[in-house]
């Protein structure tokens, strides 16, 4: 193997076993709002065990090994065929070594090669930037979280949700509202406000990149990031869907600009099993430091 | 925490109820999607499935020597046996099933009249219940349904599960969709 496959190899094996400490530290840090003996509580310490033990064991933490998708930052003249063949070669041996499962079908004849390779698997998504090191983040995202994604288009008169933030409040409590507990929460957010369909949930997923316990710039999104945690916490849905007080263990919100014609809410959501780590390479492409 | 051991008799059964947390002993079978369609389609079942639990999962399932290891067993998502469960509970007599999300009203009616539950395992716990899988006894349908789909019989010791649709009609899912819908209606 070249030395960016081992390092890309590494990350895969890293992501599929360990969640990131902010991740864990938002998890352990719930459990004290759960009521003692009840259902929720008692989900998250099965949650917990699973995280000590996933670690310990370098496996991985959840039999769906979900969407693979790499997010890129590189200075101009990065080789990107290259790059992305060397993390192809690193998904194909993560599977063989039983890191990853055997995910990946295709849609009309079902059959799975068995590689986690295929069209739009691995998913890559580049940037270039003016810094000298590559810096990349994985995540492996299950497919029960993605199901319940929601896209809205606004006005939505269902949900009295008009074309402004108060509008989007309602999109996302309706969102939290109708994954219930099939996301496997307690889960986190990533909103886009804005954008197109695409773009838009796009977008969503680069906030779920982004560290749980930071603070949004933006002072009005940061507030509505706040409000929106805190509001979902008070529907009950609880860790599991069983009932509790932690049903979100963190929101993220961005913008795209939109077109006059269109007002997009675009929301992911990510299970606790919120598997995504980082590297950044050094210059012979071995890893010189971890992200999260 | 509640023992349940096997014999799973439908007196053991009946007596749980919603929100209790339970730790099973015995044999479970998996059973996904392609097994579900199976017994709906009319194949027999190849083990007697009276007052046995079936598990909606998929394992991870490797083999060494000449012994079958679980690497990975956590649930999969139920709700896509809506259109079968009730009907295999009634025909073949299963006490119990095993998944996540929960079911819908057809199941929910179909564990009252026979005397069965639902019960929650946590998602994405692979480890966890993986670990509690003490043998594998054996497996069925395997060339047919291929590995993911086939039945397996995991012998388990303290299976963590929670009962989120009892035998007396009550659905935790329902409930906490009620209150939710409330809640988000004082928040609003």
């Amino acid at each position: 193997m070249s030395k960016l496959q081992e390092s890309l190899l590494e990350l895969v094996r890293r992501t599929s076993a360990e969640l990131p400490e902010d991740v864990v530290s938002a998890i352990e840090a719930s459990r004290a709002h759960e009521e003692e003996g009840g259902a929720g509580a008692y989900a998250l310490r099965v949650i917990s065990d699973n995280i000590a033990l996933a670690k310990t064991a370098s496996a991985p933490l959840c039999q769906d090994t979900g969407s693979i998708l790499f997010f890129v930052h590189a200075p101009a003249g990065l080789d990107q065929i290259a790059f992305r063949e060397a993390a192809e070669v690193a998904v194909r041996t993560a599977t063989e070594k039983g890191w990853l499962r055997q995910n990946s079908v295709d849609p009309v004849t079902g059959a799975n090669p068995g590689t986690n390779v295929g069209p739009g698997s691995p998913y890559l998504h580049f940037d270039q930037w003016r810094e000298d090191a590559v810096e990349v983040k994985l995540m492996l995202k299950g497919g029960g979280c993605e199901n319940v994604g929601a896209q809205y288009a606004l006005p939505d008169t269902r949900l009295g949700a008009g074309r402004d933030l108060a509008g989007v409040r309602r999109c996302v409590l309706d969102a939290v509202f109708q994954a219930q507990g099939k996301g496997c929460g307690p889960g986190i957010l990533g909103v886009c406000v804005g954008g197109d369909r695409a773009t838009g949930y796009e977008a969503s997923k680069l906030q779920l990149l982004r560290p749980l316990g930071d603070r949004n710039p933006d002072p009005t999104l940061d507030e509505l990031e706040r409000t929106l945690v805190s509001e979902a916490n008070r529907l009950g849905i609880g860790p599991m869907g069983f009932g509790g007080a932690t049903t979100l263990l963190g929101c993220k919100v961005g913008l795209l600009n939109r077109l006059p014609a269109s007002y997009f809410v675009s929301i992911s959501y990510m299970c606790w099993a919120y598997r995504r780590q980082g590297v950044r390479l050094d210059g012979k492409e071995g890893i010189a430091a971890w992200l999260y | 925490m509640i023992a349940l051991s096997a014999p799973f008799t439908q007196d053991k059964v009946r007596a749980l109820k919603v929100g209790d947390m339970v730790n099973i002993t015995g044999t479970l079978y998996t059973g996904r999607d392609a097994f579900h369609k199976y017994l709906h389609d009319g194949g027999e079942p190849p083990v007697p499935l009276r007052d046995q639990i079936i598990y909606h999962c998929g394992p991870v399932v490797v083999r060494e020597g000449d012994q079958w290891k679980v690497r990975a067993a956590g649930p999969t998502t139920s709700i896509r046996e809506e259109p079968y469960q009730g009907d295999i509970l009634r025909k073949f007599g299963v006490r119990g099933v095993i998944g996540k999300g929960g079911m819908g009203p057809k199941t929910l009616e179909a564990l009252r009249e026979c005397g069965a539950v639902y019960m929650h395992a946590v998602g994405g716990a692979a480890q966890v219940l993986a670990r509690c899988v003490t043998r594998v006894a054996g497996v069925y349908l395997l060339e047919e349904l291929g590995s993911p789909e086939a039945v397996w019989a995991l012998e388990v010791e303290d299976f963590p599960v929670v009962i989120t649709m009892d035998a007396h009609g009550h659905s935790l899912h329902d409930e906490v969709q009620s209150r939710s819908r409330m809640a988000l209606d004082g928040i609003l």
